[in-house]
């Protein structure tokens, strides 16, 4: 094959392209003169080479489909019909020019049913038509030699298209773009000068267009013209080859730096200082050269909708955004299928029929949004519909009919897991098969796609108000910042979206004010900012363990300190180098099952080095990362209803063990015996400035009076108190079975943890032994206490958050099931707010809420902080739906506290 | 060397890359080899299947090391000892085959060929085509699709 034709086959589908989407967009708007000029241009474009090429049969189809657009042209209607017909007839030329590809020649065949049904169309219309066009003329200026001069239609099309071919082509006009759209317009009328009357044709549809958006259209095509971006076409070989070279050119760079350091004086320092920065500049622009954006894979989707909406019968619109987000080519390549299966998916079954959208009170037209966006590290796109959602329910009825899980177990599942199970294969609820899905083939293979690039897919569903699928596309192959460290003889990438901040850690930091490690029955902690902050080593990471072995060193070194979700770590590493951009190079298939690892890349100095991966690091730490992401890779275990709490277990009174919520620890303390002072008979120490109360845990602790004493701190603002304790043990994480003691009211109840039973201590009780006016919040007492109800299943947590609620300045009344909150809610009008779990057996906290809104009056506006074990992104969305002001983590005392005094200060001065 | 390499007529001929670990040779048809080269600065990749010695920059793309020893469960190379690399490109992907030493091409007729002895180890049985009769020793011939298909039944365990 020459290269003439090579690049007319490129060229040419590119134009395809754009014609089918411009023939859509045509179609809804009939009067955009623009499009109509844009659409004519390239298939003429097409068919022009095709003629010179000597390709007849693609020439006759485009010259017949150009004969049918020079009817709109003229200003002929526009019917659903015609365009179906021109669009049947793009996609004859795109399967010869796949056979031209394929082979070199054009396949033999015929396409006179095209086009005779084009020519039958175009001249059809012309009687059909010209009543229409006629009153229009005549109400403006042009009397009626038009009608009797358009019957010789074919002539006139022959010789218009002549006038078309000698005016300037599409290629002067990408050229010189000022002038071309003033002697574009202009084209047509010198021919009718010197051709048949025919001619006038053009000239109804000139005052039809002016009629409607005045006389822009001239201006519009120009602007378009020039609009369009100049580009090149490069070959992709030569862009990875030209990306390799680069990457040897820094490494040739890196090695003359080196020598440079070496040498002090050495007269070449600033040239090469000028080179580095060349070649940073050089790199950064060849990877740019590799992303796209993603519009490129939506082109074709308009036409798909299209079709579907006509072969459906429904009326379906799709709105795109944020298609100039860019992505790496290979990423687009991979998405393209998925993304379109995705939308034909939401076409046919997420959008209802346009009676029912009609019964069920929603606009009759259907939309399905589009939309891309960057969103740390990963790029997310989200296909919504507006449709009827998913059927949970029968989606329950089929899992558990095509044995997928136990039918207790589906019970227990949900909305969010249930949804997935539409991702199996031959999994499909719709109750007929269409030719277009429905046979239950298709979601599997999509999330197998995506899932082959890294990616995740995630649905949020609603009955009767629509269905978002989520696909988190991660930064595979994208250009990413990050954090060189090593560990042990190896060097890292660590993503720097993933990193918070490093601090520095030393042994004999302690006494300097620096930061040190600490130990918790050998378990590494770091006190950050008054937090404590869980340490694992890198080194013990890559050995597969979140532990630290007995006897390593973890004294000294860099703590990064990452996030993940809401979860908060530090991975201990022994030097960290520096920032660098890297290209994010796919694991080997034989390695992608690595979860620790994003990735690998290559350095400057050409060394290969392994990405970190914070999601799989999070995962091994054991803290499931609470993204939607990690949820999903977490499998179907169920974790809802029964979080794991973490908790702090000391040692106190008579060698019992005792527990209490790591959460509400500040910190933990050793403090010299002999700084403890009396004062009115109760144990002080100076604490960082001020005076702290200590508290023993037991009546039988008695306070040391040499050595060290350990000590639990809680803080609250700017008290504290220290809870004496005989000895901290260790830190645990456990699924809480609490048996409620009734007799104590310094217990909640015990609870067995690692095997031990453990009395779990309730700080609501010590709290105001160390100051008597804790409990009672003097700080806000001068204000009305904002009166707060608490819903909770779990006597635990109305026990653990009752106090701290209380010190915030609430006036706390307590409901355990969503009923009784309703309840309470509509027997006191004095309740300003309400903090309600979301996961409760029977009716959830969103139940509550949705019925609260629902309630309307008082209820309806109500500020509700919700309490979650997890937060994936369907907790958020239907957060927001419900207008709930913030979703906090069940252990996260700080965070409710913050979103608390947030919903504060204009809720309660409405309720004050 | 070899009275094959005289005889043969072209047409029914294969050219081996002959490579060696230990005492045994083994064959690479030429045409899965695309380059040999000295591995170095090999970067482990901790929790890999055993066979993964790590990954290393062939002339600026990121490639696979697998260890020959370590997939026919041989014992380790000594430390220092010398190590050659044999480029193989698999379903897109670029592997460096490691082993003790290549040695030249050798082009061999279907006569010396025979399948591969019931006997030999199901390790080595599963990864080789068959051998080929030299003088004076045999020549193992690996297939280099089964060679790379470890793991996969591992990772699919754990997926499932």
């Amino acid at each position: 094959m020459d290269d003439l034709l090579r690049e007319f086959l490129v060229e040419s589908a590119e134009h395809l392209d754009t014609v089918d989407a411009e023939l859509v967009r045509f179609e809804q708007d009939p009067n955009n003169q623009q499009i109509l000029r844009n659409i004519f241009r390239l298939v003429h474009t097409i068919k022009g080479t095709c003629g010179f090429l000597g390709l007849p049969r693609l020439e006759a189809l485009a010259h017949a489909a150009e004969t049918l657009m020079g009817r709109f042209r003229d200003g002929y209607p526009v019917s659903g019909a015609s365009v179906t017909l021109i669009l049947a007839t793009l996609d004859r030329l795109k399967a010869i020019l796949g056979d031209l590809e394929a082979t070199g020649s054009e396949p033999a065949g015929s396409d006179d049913d095209l086009i005779g049904a084009l020519e039958k169309m175009a001249s059809d219309e012309t009687p059909a038509a010209a009543p229409a066009p006629a009153p229009a003329p005549a109400a403006i200026v042009l009397p009626p030699p038009v009608e009797r001069e358009l019957k010789p239609g074919e002539v006139s099309l022959d010789e218009l298209e002549r006038a078309f071919m000698e005016a300037p082509g599409p290629d002067d006009f990408s050229a010189e773009p000022p002038p071309a759209p003033v002697s574009y317009a202009p084209s047509v009328e010198p021919a009718p000068a010197f051709e048949m009357p025919a001619e006038e044709a053009p000239e109804p549809a000139a005052p039809r267009a002016a009629a409607a958006p005045s006389s822009a259209p001239a201006a519009e095509g120009g602007e378009g013209a020039i609009a369009k971006v100049q580009t090149i076409r490069v070959n992709v070989d030569t862009i990875e080859h030209l990306m390799t070279m680069v990457s040897e050119l820094v490494l040739t760079r890196n090695q003359l730096l080196e020598i440079a350091r070496r040498h002090e004086d050495s007269g070449y320092k600033v040239p090469l200082q000028r080179l580095s920065h060349v070649t940073a500049e050089l790199q950064e622009g060849v990877m740019k050269t590799r992303m796209q954006p993603i519009g490129n894979a939506w082109q074709k989707l308009p036409r798909v909708v299209r079709d579907l909406s006509a072969e459906l019968g429904k009326g379906i619109e799709l709105v795109m955004s944020g298609a100039e987000t860019e992505l790496d080519r290979q990423v687009l390549d991979v998405i393209k299928d998925p993304l379109t299966h995705m939308v034909r998916n939401s076409a046919d079954h997420g959008i209802e029929a346009t009676n029912e959208r009609i019964k069920a009170g929603k606009p009759a037209r259907g939309t399905i949004r589009l939309s891309a966006y960057h969103e740390g590290g990963t790029i997310t796109i989200e296909i919504a519909d507006d449709g009827k959602g998913l059927d949970l329910a029968a989606i329950r009825k089929k899992a558990v009919e095509r044995n997928l899980a136990p039918a207790a177990e589906v019970e227990k599942m949900t909305d969010a897991q249930v949804a997935k199970f539409i991702f199996h294969a031959g999994f499909s609820t719709a109750k007929a098969v269409t030719s277009v899905s429905g046979r239950g083939v298709g979601m599997d293979v999509v999330k197998t796609n995506i899932e082959t690039i890294g990616g995740v897919v995630d649905i949020a569903t609603e009955l009767g108000r629509g269905t978002t699928f989520t696909i988190k596309i991660p930064l595979t192959l994208a250009i990413v910042s990050a954090l060189i460290v090593k560990a042990g003889a190896q060097r890292y990438a660590v993503p720097q979206i993933a990193v918070l901040e490093l601090v520095r850690v030393d042994a004999k930091g302690a006494k300097e004010g620096a930061n040190a490690i600490e130990r918790i029955n050998g378990a590494p902690v770091l006190r950050l900012r008054e937090r404590l902050l869980p340490i694992v080593t890198l080194q013990g990471l890559m050995r597969g363990q979140a532990t630290v072995e007995e006897g390593e060193v973890v004294e000294s070194g860099f703590v990064v300190v990452a996030q993940v979700g809401r979860q908060r770590f530090g991975v201990l590493v022994d030097e960290v180098f520096h920032t660098e951009e890297i290209v994010v190079k796919p694991m080997s298939s034989k390695l992608r099952h690595i979860p620790l690892f994003a990735g690998n890349t290559i350095l400057g100095d050409g060394a290969v080095v392994l990405i970190v991966d914070p999601n799989g690091v999070a995962k091994l730490v054991g803290q499931s990362a609470q993204s939607g992401a990690v949820a999903e890779a977490e499998g179907e275990e169920i974790e809802a209803g029964d979080a794991k709490a973490t908790l702090l277990v000391f040692k106190g009174g008579s060698g019992g063990f005792k527990a209490v919520p790591l959460s509400l620890v500040t910190r933990l303390e050793e403090i010299d015996a002999a700084k403890i002072e009396w004062l009115g008979g109760r144990p002080l120490i100076q604490y960082r400035g001020r005076l702290m109360p200590l508290v023993p845990a037991d009546p039988t602790i008695a306070l040391r009076t040499e050595g060290n004493q350990a000590l639990v701190v809680f803080s609250d603002g700017d008290r504290a108190m220290g809870l004496v304790v005989d000895e901290i043990v260790d830190i645990v994480e456990e699924r809480l079975d609490i048996e409620i003691a009734a007799d104590r009211s310094d217990l909640i109840g015990s609870a067995v943890l690692r095997g031990r039973a453990t009395d779990i201590i309730n700080i609501a009780h010590f709290l105001p032994l160390a100051y008597d006016d804790w409990a009672r919040g003097p700080r806000k007492a001068a204000v009305k206490a904002p009166s707060l109800l608490l819903v909770d299943d779990s006597a635990f947590f109305r026990d653990m958050l009752t106090p701290v609620l209380k010190a915030a300045g609430y006036s706390v009344s307590v409901a355990a099931s969503a009923d009784e909150a309703l309840k309470a809610l509509l027997s006191n009008a004095g309740i300003d707010l309400v903090v309600s779990d979301l996961d409760m057996p029977g009716r959830s906290g969103f139940d509550l809420v949705g019925a609260m809104r629902k309630a309307g009056g008082r209820l309806a506006e109500m500020p509700v902080v919700a309490l979650t074990g997890t937060v994936g992104p369907e907790a958020i969305e239907q957060a927001r739906k419900l207008a709930i002001s913030d979703l906090v983590a069940k252990f996260d005392r700080s965070g409710l506290l913050a979103a608390l005094a947030e919903i504060g200060e204009p809720g309660l001065a409405r309720a004050a | 060397m070899q009275a094959a390499n005289a005889n043969a007529a072209p047409a029914d001929t294969t050219d081996y890359v002959t490579v060696f670990v230990g005492e045994t040779m083994f064959g690479l048809t030429i045409d899965r080899v695309h380059d040999v080269f000295v591995p170095a600065g090999i970067t482990p990749v901790p929790l890999a299947p055993k066979e993964i010695v790590g990954l290393l920059n062939l002339r600026g793309r990121v490639v696979t090391a697998l260890c020959l020893r370590r997939r026919l469960s041989l014992p380790e190379r000594e430390a220092g000892a010398a190590q050659m690399a044999i480029g193989l490109e698999q379903a897109g992907e670029t592997f460096a085959l490691i082993v003790d030493g290549v040695g030249e091409v050798l082009k061999l007729g279907a006569e010396t060929h025979e399948p591969v002895p019931i006997n030999l180890d199901p390790r080595w049985r599963d990864i080789s085509h068959g051998v080929h009769r030299l003088d004076g020793r045999l020549l193992v011939i690996l297939d280099v699709d089964a060679l790379l298909a470890f793991g996969d039944a591992k990772r699919d365990a754990k997926v499932a």
